[in-house]
């Protein structure tokens, strides 16, 4: 067995440009799962029982399917009812709907995890409805869903990798390209396994030490 | 949509099932060894353990599937495919059910098994009638939620040829040209099964709640 990575590193430029997609990929799919992920959690909780029940149906068909049929209905199902979508920006919306069902249950436990005393007590005070929200629950449930939404985070960069079945160009895709052309197909696996667990190892220690920063601070205030 | 499509769906199901019970199960024994081996305290022991756990976390599982089916072969392993991925989803599960398993055995209260000391058992006896049980019970619900990842995660065996539920929609929408059906349909499958992985996790966890009462 012949084991060269240099063939690889020759390659470098090629490489930083799948890892530049992958990151621009999960960084979006982060950013606008967190946002649509809050604002159905809210919904669901403040928008009554025919609001809660539709979005909590479309929350758990989203959770109990694979992310990559949800990505092939989008890719190859999209273009009959007139969806016209390139890869990358396919992957990025099947990622942000992905990840937003997910969030949404983080956060919609947050809420659930903030006690009904503070609440009440914000009510007594005389604080609006939005004041409680606000100013209470939101700042409380902050604290509570970071390291569920810090290991979720962690889960969808390694899901983008499936992206790489509907050819879009990021990490796996290019890199498993360029051990095609190079007769070198098990050195590009293994060094593609490796920059994925750099990455996965940081982010995890990153999320690790703002909980700790931020576990302080409510410790300082309190 | 044909209702013969619909069979041969859920005949590919069949196989999907039988994959991710099968690494299920393993992946289950090689867990028990790798927690084992970190709670041990023995350097020896829980530094390899450690790196197996944070490196099959830490890699997405496609990636460790390309590894795995390329890797046995360069090592002069012409395993079948099929084999290859059983392989890989069984180490995958086994550093999540690791973690898992680590979790439940910590969290036995120590009183327990300093009274089990006292009453006489022998280590064997307070692992297999203290530990293991209330490891099991706590740890349930984490296993009823891996079981249901990987269902969802084995369709990224289709990638390496393996005729499962999601192989079999991609082969039959383009070969009738309806991806909207099929897809949705294989879908809805895999929607029915997690559901009721989900619903039996929940029926064994009252009836194990209701023995221990």
């Amino acid at each position: 067995m012949m084991f060269n990575p240099q063939v690889i590193i020759e390659k470098l430029p090629e490489l930083g440009s799948g890892l530049f997609v992958t990151l621009l990929l999960w960084i979006a799919g982060i950013a606008g799962g967190v946002v649509i992920g809050f604002l159905v959690a809210t919904a669901r909780r403040f928008g009554g029982f025919a609001t809660n029940a539709v979005l909590g149906s479309v929350v758990e068909v989203l959770r109990g399917t694979p992310f990559l049929i949800q990505i092939f209905l989008l890719y190859y199902g999209g273009p009959f009812v007139g969806l016209m979508l390139d890869p990358i920006p396919c992957g990025l919306i099947g990622l942000t709907v992905y990840s937003a069902a997910y969030y949404s249950e983080i956060f919609r436990a947050g809420f659930a995890a903030v006690p009904v005393g503070h609440v009440e007590a914000a009510g007594c005070l005389g604080m609006t409805r939005l004041q409680t929200i606000r100013r209470i629950q939101i700042p409380e449930m902050a604290l509570i869903v970071l390291p569920p939404a810090v290991n979720l985070s962690v889960i969808l960069l390694k899901e983008s990798a499936v992206l790489s079945i509907i050819t879009v160009p990021e990490l796996t895709a290019t890199v498993s390209a360029i051990g095609s052309q190079q007769y070198a197909y098990l050195e590009a696996i293994f060094i593609l396994a490796v920059v994925y667990w750099a990455l996965v190892e940081l982010t995890d220690r990153l999320g690790r030490a703002a909980e700790y920063r931020l576990s302080r601070l409510r410790f300082l205030k309190a | 949509m044909t209702f013969k499509l619909f069979t041969l769906l859920l005949q590919a199901a069949l196989s999907t099932i039988g994959i991710s019970l099968v690494s299920i199960v393993i992946g289950f024994v090689i867990a028990i060894l790798l927690s084992a081996a970190t709670l041990s305290g023995k350097a020896i022991y829980s530094a390899p353990a450690r790196l197996f756990v944070s490196f099959f976390r830490g890699v997405p599982l496609l990636v460790q599937l390309l590894l795995i089916y390329t890797l046995l072969p360069a090592i002069g392993l012409n395993v079948p495919s099929i084999v290859a991925a059983i392989i890989g989803l069984s180490l995958c599960t086994a550093a999540y059910q690791a973690e898992n398993l680590r979790g439940g055995f910590s969290s036995v209260p120590k009183g327990l098994i300093e009274a089990a000391e006292v009453t006489g058992f022998n280590p064997l006896q307070i692992f297999a009638r203290i530990q293991v049980p209330i490891a099991l019970r706590l740890t349930l619900p984490t296993l009823v939620n891996e079981s249901i990842m990987i269902l969802k995660a084995s369709s990224l065996v289709s990638v390496v040829g393996i005729i499962e539920l999601t192989k079999m929609a991609q082969d039959l929408a383009s070969s009738t040209y309806q991806p909207i059906p099929i897809f949705l349909s294989a879908g809805l499958v895999y929607f029915v099964i997690c559901s009721t992985i989900a619903l039996l996790g929940r029926y064994a966890e009252r009836s194990m709640a209701r023995t221990s009462a």
